[in-house]
């Protein structure tokens, strides 16, 4: 198909229409607003269901009942409205029930700013809402991903049952670049759970309440099976240069983009530098990271953040070799910077 | 021999919960005679809340869905959005729709959401053991009004049918109580109209309904009902506050 020029919140928006997704229901916030007003502009033309909700825990309840129904259903935020969406994605992992979330982040705590940043690590990682659960996370790093994460969302999130969410700095949401649009998806699973009326069958029940301890336990090892395979057949990360790489850098979403430029720019100076850009932030990809260990000298996370996935990559690195970090919040690292954390490093430790 | 009553098939047979005297048991049974008779057990689909009636969806039979503490009417939305042919409805109580879903409500009501709500109001926090209540009425005494609810600390009990009747979007709302058989039956009226309302797509829907909480107002189940009948009714009177005129 031919190309076209698209902003990164289209984009997203654009790959979930492509995907079948036939409902939005979303909160204005700064830098994701737009997917809100590409879905307000095209459903009642495609016939689909677009709702402003009266707040983000109104929104993430309506997906809550949207996604019952089976059909594909999505929400569009950035962090803060993350924060109180939490409860309903709770209720969702328990409730398993698939849907595309999508957090387009800024700086925070609080209000923060409304600048590019990737300080939502933790809380799209740990989960964010009470309980023991787990949602996939995907990290694009191009406006073309932003279009393809979304439709893939939908697909891990009916093959496993899960919320899905594509989480991208503020800037992926806003830049423009050339994407090359997709094939409408047509093909859907069956969804024998949904709750739709009890026509010809027993009557579905969506709940998440479990008042009997053995029970309550039985379905927390449900839910916890059912991430072992995930992180068993789910983990994606690209690899540049690791083969012979003294140090490894870790980099995800834009910021990878710019870091692998930064890469680049010091291999041409004669350091063996490398660079893993982890595609899915959960499953983290620990195997990637694990075979460079065997090798690296040394790792370096960059974030656009205090340092949070830092602390995923130390684990997977599992003491085998120094993990470092450089971050910035508010403000991005250049290319530049970036070259002379890593050049400085090299030197310090003469590789 | 002829069958002169029944379970409705709306019901399961699992049996109620409830404590002895409780209300809810007959507005159970209200609500699935009114859609047996309007013959929508199988294009129906029903919102329990977090409060005593959470375990609702073990006795509806039909779809069923929990919702988070508050959040009923936005759920019903997103469904009601998407399968616009089927019947949609709470069930909440006060704790859940007055206080930590009053957001939720109010918008469900401006929008006109096409959905219905059962909305249970016994002055109380039942499930969490008697906690004071956004309806609960002035000098009543519960775990956390221990001397009495004092409009100078906690203000004043929300009367939630008629601030709900002002919206447009409202196309039905009453308040109806079960505290005797001649209400019982007025209630089940009001209730058999709300959902006729939905179906007919004039928008949003609601009955009200005084119900007894004998456990947590320390009163034998008779005296509930004559505590009902003394001193909610005077504060929250009965009728219907909207009714759009298609109807």
């Amino acid at each position: 198909m031919k190309k076209v020029l698209m902003k990164g919140n289209e984009a997203i928006a654009e790959g979930a229409l492509t995907a079948g997704c036939i409902a939005f229901f979303g909160y204005p916030i700064t830098p994701s607003s737009e997917i809100a007003e590409y879905m307000a502009r095209k459903f009642p033309l495609l016939g689909g269901t677009f709702v402003q909700a009266e707040s983000e825990l109104a929104a993430i309840s309506m997906v809550y009942g949207g996604a019952s129904t089976g059909f594909r259903v999505m929400t569009a935020t950035s962090g803060p409205g993350i924060s109180l969406k939490s409860e309903g994605i709770s209720f969702l992992a328990e409730a398993e029930l698939p849907c595309l979330i999508v957090n387009i982040s800024r700086g925070g705590p609080g209000l923060g700013g409304i600048q590019p940043a990737q300080s939502d690590y933790w809380q799209a990682t740990r989960g964010g809402g009470h309980g023991d659960f787990q949602i996939i996370v995907l990290a694009p790093s191009s406006v073309q991903e932003m279009l393809d994460f979304a439709m893939e969302a939908f697909d891990l999130a009916d093959k496993y049952r899960i919320p899905v969410m594509v989480m991208a700095e503020g800037t992926l949401g806003q830049m423009m670049e050339p994407v090359i649009p997709r094939e409408k998806v047509t093909q859907f699973i069956g969804k024998p759970w949904a709750i739709n009326g009890c026509k010809d069958r027993k009557p579905n029940i969506v709940n998440t309440l479990h008042l009997s301890p053995e029970f309550l336990e039985e379905r927390n090892h449900v839910l916890g099976d059912k991430y072992k395979v995930i992180k068993a057949n789910e983990q994606r990360a690209e690899t540049y240069w690791t083969e012979d790489a003294d140090l490894v850098v870790v980099a995800f979403g834009l910021m990878s983009r710019i870091v692998k430029k930064a890469v680049m720019e010091v291999r041409k100076r004669g350091h063996k530098v490398g660079l893993i850009r982890p595609i899915t932030l959960w499953p983290f990809p620990v195997e990637h990271i694990k075979k460079a260990a065997e090798t690296a000298k040394m790792f370096l996370s960059v974030e656009i953040s205090m340092g949070q996935m830092v602390d995923d990559v130390r684990l997977a690195v599992n003491g085998k070799a120094p993990v470092e970090f450089y971050g910035r919040i508010g403000m991005i690292p250049s290319p530049e910077e970036i070259a002379d954390q890593i050049i400085k490093l090299a030197e310090r430790e003469g590789f | 021999m002829k069958i002169v009553a029944q379970r409705p098939e709306s019901l399961t047979p699992a049996k109620f919960h409830y404590c002895p005297g409780c209300t809810h048991g007959i507005i159970h049974r209200l609500v699935a005679e009114c859609i047996d008779e309007l013959n929508m057990r199988e294009n129906t689909i029903g919102i329990c809340p977090v409060g005593c009636s959470v375990l609702a969806y073990d006795y509806f039979n039909f779809d069923m869905l929990e919702a988070a503490h508050g959040r009923a009417p936005a759920i019903a939305t997103g469904i009601k959005r998407i399968l616009p042919d089927r019947c949609v409805f709470t069930y909440q109580g006060d704790g859940d729709l007055a206080s930590i879903g009053m957001a939720e409500i109010v918008h469900a009501s401006a929008r006109g959401e096409k959905i219905t709500v059962i909305f249970v109001n016994n002055a109380v926090y039942g499930m969490t053991g008697g906690q004071m209540a956004p309806t609960t009425l002035l000098g009543q005494v519960t775990t956390t009004s221990p001397y009495g609810r004092k409009v100078e600390e906690t203000g004043y009990p929300i009367r939630m049918a008629e601030l709900l009747a002002i919206n447009e979007g409202s196309a039905y709302i009453s308040r109806m109580s079960v505290n005797n058989p001649a209400n019982v039956t007025k209630t089940k009226k009001s209730i058999k109209k709300a959902l006729q309302t939905q179906m007919k797509g004039l928008g949003f829907s609601m009955v009200e309904i005084l119900s007894t909480c004998p456990t947590n107002w320390g009163l034998g189940p008779m005296d509930a009902l004559k505590w009902l009948e003394e001193n909610m009714i005077p504060y929250y009177p009965l009728g219907e506050f909207k009714v759009k005129e298609a109807l």
